[in-house]
């Protein structure tokens, strides 16, 4: 599927698939992930970016286990709605917990993982996917 | 606006649906047209424009511009011809399309076809790729949202907020078969028992094998007049009362509530308006049941149970062909299969087939009225019409 290998597609949503970068509608503060150029609420035109925070909590979840191509080496992985703190919703995969631990309602927060990699020529695509909040950061050996 | 024009169903087609592997898309096509064209009892020549529904022949075969190509080998020769894409609304939609310019003046006589080729792909992965195309690309199915995933993710919330079982989503597909064993065109023409569901494996938890509509190969054509020529060429036109279609966020994380689809709901409304109708009034209906919950959900965005009954309905044979609303007696999606451009027109042979009581052993008693439920994507397409005989 070639807009799996697209590196321009992929490169225009690095800001907001690195950093959860997204917009808050001048005119009425709402806010979106990921940006839109006009607010649907209010019509407004006027958008800055806004960083979310990238906490939240699961609103309804499932287990994967007949993939997409590109994902198969992942399966069965854990996949949610995720509520974000600042009301914005937005779907990404669960890591870092066991996959019967689960529950809607858990807090999560996001952490930056490798997505997908279709072939060895391709580029390694990034982005966010989510863990259970508080999870214990990786120690590379260097001292906290 | 309502009073512009009548329409009606003059002639019905389709192919039998499954894994057509000897025929190409345009030949299932033709069959399809073939088999409507000599319902209705008129000519290819007849036929002043074409509607077809499809919604990835660029995907799953590598072949866009299906209108001209469908028309040509439909023998409509020259006449202005056009693709409608919805995902899996798209035979809905090409319906609807075909209804309007009808009731506007412009047409008399219409083909309106559906049409998916899916087996042509090498492998599931490709299916579910393709598939996928129907959500978000880039912030749903970029991140691992699967298609029977997004429906798993509305069928935990829908039993996290009302208590819906696994087995009562079993219990759809069970019906659905029974009814499937009955339609000879139907892909799956034999009985599953709620065991057989629970054990079929998963695909997205809570979402096993047989809570899925299968990959499959399918044509229908219908044919649509205005009343004058419905008077002319049938003795059992099938008169539309009602069209209603819209649309939602294609991003199921973006919409308030996972449990019901707005856009359903909405074109619900506008059907239900325009035939001067409510869901009591409706006898039975082919509705979207592309997963199990999906048939549930349908249920109760439809009015016919309030919401969260949907799984109780089913458990208590409210929806089985001898039911208080019959759903799906042709098989639905579930057992007669899903060739997804093909089956918003599929839905329309069915319910003509009932309503002009040619339905045979799958037959609905006093079958007067019914309704048609075409949903692309996770439900950001939604289309509904309701029909009387």
């Amino acid at each position: 599927m070639a807009h799996l290998e697209s590196v321009p597609m992929f490169w225009r949503r690095m800001k907001s698939l690195y950093s959860l970068i997204g917009v808050e509608c001048l005119n009425c503060g709402k806010k979106y992930f990921p940006p839109r150029l006009i607010c649907p609420e209010c019509g407004g035109k006027e958008m800055k970016d806004y960083r979310f925070k990238g906490t939240g909590k699961v609103v309804s979840y499932s287990i994967i286990d007949v993939p997409p191509k590109g994902l198969k080496y992942q399966t069965p992985y854990g996949l949610a709605i995720v509520e974000l703190d600042e009301g914005v919703r937005v779907t990404g995969q669960l890591v870092g917990c066991n996959l019967g631990e689960i529950k809607a309602g858990m807090r999560v927060e996001t952490t930056f993982r490798k997505i997908i990699a279709v072939n060895k020529n391709g580029v390694i695509q990034y982005g966010y996917k989510f863990r259970p909040e508080g999870y214990p950061r990786i120690n590379n050996g260097e001292k906290k | 606006m309502f009073f512009m024009r009548n329409v009606a169903v003059i002639g019905v087609g389709m192919t039998k649906f499954g894994e057509l592997w000897d025929y190409s898309l345009r030949q299932i096509f033709t069959m399809a047209a073939i088999e409507a064209l000599e319902d209705a009892g008129c000519s290819n020549r007849d036929i002043e424009a074409f509607y077809v529904g499809n919604m990835s022949a660029g995907l799953f075969i590598g072949q866009e511009h299906l209108g001209a190509l469908l028309a040509d080998n439909a023998g409509l020769k020259n006449i202005p011809a056009m693709r409608v894409e919805g995902a899996c609304a798209s035979g809905g939609l090409a319906l609807r399309e075909a209804y309007l310019t009808i009731k506007a003046g412009e047409y008399d006589l219409v083909m309106v076809g559906g049409i998916e080729k899916m087996s042509d792909s090498p492998c599931t992965e490709d299916v579910t790729t393709t598939l996928g195309a129907a959500a978000d690309q880039e912030w749903e199915t970029f991140v691992g949202l699967t298609f029977p995933g997004a429906y798993a993710l509305i069928a935990k919330a829908h039993m996290e907020r009302y208590g819906t079982t696994k087995e009562q989503l079993a219990m759809v597909a069970v019906k659905n078969h029974k009814n499937g064993k009955n339609n000879p065109k139907a892909q799956f023409r034999r009985e599953i028992t709620i065991e057989q569901v629970l054990a079929s494996g998963i695909v997205a938890d809570p979402l096993s094998l047989l809570d899925c509509s299968p990959i499959s190969d399918g044509g229908a054509a219908v044919i649509l007049a205005s009343e004058d020529m419905a008077k002319k060429f049938s003795d059992t036109p099938v008169w539309i009362l009602g069209s209603g279609q819209a649309s939602d966020t294609l991003a199921l994380h973006d919409r308030e509530d996972l449990t019901s689809l707005k856009a359903t709901r909405l074109a619900a409304e506008k059907a239900y308006t325009a035939a001067n109708m409510g869901p009591k009034d409706v006898n039975f209906a082919e509705v979207h049941d592309c997963f199990t919950i999906a048939e549930i959900v349908a249920t109760e965005d439809l009015g016919f149970f309030h919401p969260g009954g949907g799984g109780k309905a089913v458990e208590e044979g409210l929806t089985e062909v001898d039911g208080k609303i019959p759903i799906n007696p042709s098989g639905g999606l579930k057992a007669k299969g899903h060739p997804v451009g093909a089956t918003g027109v599929a839905q329309v042979v069915s319910v003509v087939e009932q309503l002009r009581g040619e339905a045979h052993k799958r037959q609905v008693n006093r079958a007067e009225t019914a309704l048609t439920h075409n949903v692309g994507g996770s439900g950001a397409t939604a289309v509904v019409h309701i029909f009387s005989r």
